[in-house]
């Protein structure tokens, strides 16, 4: 059965009787990013409106790979749970040429932290887990079928012009988040410039359902002999419905190709007659981003802000790690408890991480659609070199799967620490007696004390964490003892093998102004 | 350590030999392609960055 769409009711907001009093903060778009951005900021006090313009959850599956990151970020809003025993884990993938496994990898092969690397679950199932979560949270304002017409800035205030099925209506606030999406009506009403580079060729998606059980893996040809295109690719997603992309060349007539009767035959190639076509879709991709993603009140956060090619999951996951790095941001600002400068940093960093989103995704595009000539020869000898020799694996490019971005930063570290927990990265997990760390750091600041005290006199949590193998290995290397500042976003800020107070208390004033 | 510019083969009569009897019987294509295989070999083995950025730059010059 194909996802049964249930309206979300529609209520008349006040606003359209009387005038509503000023807000802090106005969310537009109920998609992933913009769902987990008003629960976010209401998981950290802060109330917000979260506009939608339609009362449906995503149609068709969308986005369906949700990275680790973006799991620890569903942990701390409340809905991991849920996505984890509805969705398919996996970790392995397979590349293959022609009709041949030419190498596969597992990316859960290292252990000791609580979320998998990826699980797959259909846009509108995650949709609907934060949808429910927001309707029960007193401080998120959901409103469907209220769409934004207008937005304007003065001082201060923020102006929202909202049309509903019972007409139009205003909406000021302190700060407008824009959520909005690919096709963002506030990006066009402040007509931005989203400058980038747009792929010509064309790809079909479909969700299909199909019985028997395939492993939870994900499977990439280059040049299969089931498909006369150069690539094709499938997941598995919740409830026995797989995801099939197959790539079409540049000239492929969408309106055509989207019909089932040129869809069914191509997609019977690769998994045989016994399956029912649940959504199809023909795209073709943009890499492009906003210059800013900070203007004056008015923020923008996931697609609205950066567009990126499907291969490597870089879309919604990196959707929602704005949503990680912009909501203690804009709270502690709301809150007086730092200076509006510290937005400044979202930027900062978001574009840094948008700009590697954006080559890594262009890379793998070339990769699979190499123009004639030299970049053509280079990708098929990689291929065939690939199947004889380990190094060349490295360069087969079916996406590179979506990390969280390491923010570049000048503040204290010792290089004799472990790279991987180094400032600006997000701190890995570990075990920590029957729990997690990352559970354990919650989503304040803090100070962590790993084998040793925390300077005495400090105005920060402290949490001295138990010192396992794991941890040993990946907060101190060869270290005795080491100390590690963590902003909300469970980000590295500094880290030191030894500090006292004074210093630590200048990188905790760095971490609040947002310095790099 | 920089990319060497003087001659580094022992007897490098006899492998520029050997190099063109590799390519003897290939069409074009073929021979294209070996050529690409070799270099992605060959610039693996070396795995130097700043000696490949300087031999990028050397066959591009003119």
């Amino acid at each position: 059965m194909p996802y049964d769409y249930k309206p979300f009711p529609y209520v008349a907001p006040p606003g359209l009787t009387t005038p509503e009093p000023r807000h802090k903060v106005i969310v537009v778009g109920a998609g992933p990013v913009g769902l987990a951005m008003a629960l976010d900021l209401a998981a950290r006090g802060v109330p917000s409106v979260l506009l939608d313009d339609n009362d449906v959850v995503s149609v068709g599956s969308r986005a369906i790979c949700w990275s680790k990151r973006s799991l620890e970020l569903f942990d701390r809003l409340g809905v991991a749970d849920k996505v984890l025993g509805k969705g398919a884990t996996w970790s392995v993938g397979r590349v293959c040429h022609g009709d041949d496994e030419i190498f596969s990898f597992d990316l859960a092969a290292e252990p000791g932290h609580r979320m998998p690397p990826f699980v797959n679950l259909q846009q509108y199932h995650v949709e609907a887990f934060l949808a429910e979560r927001a309707l029960a949270e007193p401080l998120v304002d959901l409103r469907f079928r209220n769409r934004v017409t207008g937005i304007d800035q003065t001082g201060d205030t923020v102006h929202v012009t909202v049309k509903t099925p019972d007409g139009h209506y205003a909406l000021t606030a302190d700060y407008v988040i824009a959520c909005d999406g690919a096709r963002s009506t506030i990006r066009a009403i402040l007509d931005l410039d989203f400058d980038g580079e747009l792929f010509e060729e064309r790809f079909l998606i479909a969700d299909i359902e199909m019985e028997g059980d395939l492993p939870s893996e994900r499977w990439f040809w280059f040049e299969p002999g089931f498909h006369d295109g150069q690539s094709a690719l499938l997941h598995r997603q919740a409830d026995n419905v797989y995801r099939i992309d197959l790539q079409l060349g540049p000239d492929a007539d969408p309106e055509e190709e989207k019909k089932p009767e040129k869809v069914i035959p191509r997609i019977e190639k690769v998994v045989g007659p016994d399956f029912e076509l649940d959504w199809v879709s023909i795209y073709s991709f943009q890499c492009r981003r906003l210059k800013d993603f900070v203007h004056g009140r008015v923020i923008f956060a996931g697609d609205s802000a950066h567009l990126v090619s499907p291969f490597g999951a870089r879309g919604g996951n990196g959707g929602l790690q704005d949503v990680d790095n912009l909501g203690w941001k804009l709270a502690a600002v709301l809150d007086g408890r730092a200076p509006e400068s510290l937005l400044d940093s979202y930027n900062r960093e978001r574009v840094q991480a948008a700009d590697e989103n954006i080559v890594q995704s262009s890379r793998a595009t070339r990769f699979m659609t190499p123009a004639n000539g030299a970049e053509r020869l280079f990708r098929d000898q990689v291929l065939a070199l690939a199947r004889k020799a380990p190094f060349a694996r490295g360069w087969v490019n079916s996406g590179r799967l979506s990390t969280p971005c390491v923010y570049a930063t000048t503040a204290p570290d010792d290089p004799a620490l472990p790279p991987v927990s180094r400032p600006g990265a997000v701190a890995p997990d570990a075990p920590q007696g029957n729990g997690w760390l990352l559970n354990a750091l919650g989503r304040d600041v803090v100070l962590l004390a790993v084998n040793c005290d925390a300077p005495a006199g400090l105005d920060v949590p402290v949490l001295r964490i138990e010192v396992n193998d794991l941890v040993a290995e990946r907060y101190l290397g060869d270290a005795e003892r080491a100390l590690y500042l963590v902003r909300p976003d469970q980000v590295i800020a500094a880290r030191w093998i030894e500090a006292d107070a004074r210093q630590v208390r200048k990188a905790l004033a760095a971490l609040w102004e947002g310095r790099p | 350590m920089s990319l060497i510019a003087t001659p580094n083969i022992d007897d490098h009569d006899a492998f520029y030999a050997e190099l063109l009897a590799a390519h003897r019987g290939l069409t074009e294509a073929q021979s294209q392609a070996l050529n690409a295989q070799l270099v992605l070999i060959l610039a693996n083995h070396i795995g130097d960055r700043q000696i490949l950025r300087e031999a990028l730059e050397l066959a591009r010059a003119r």
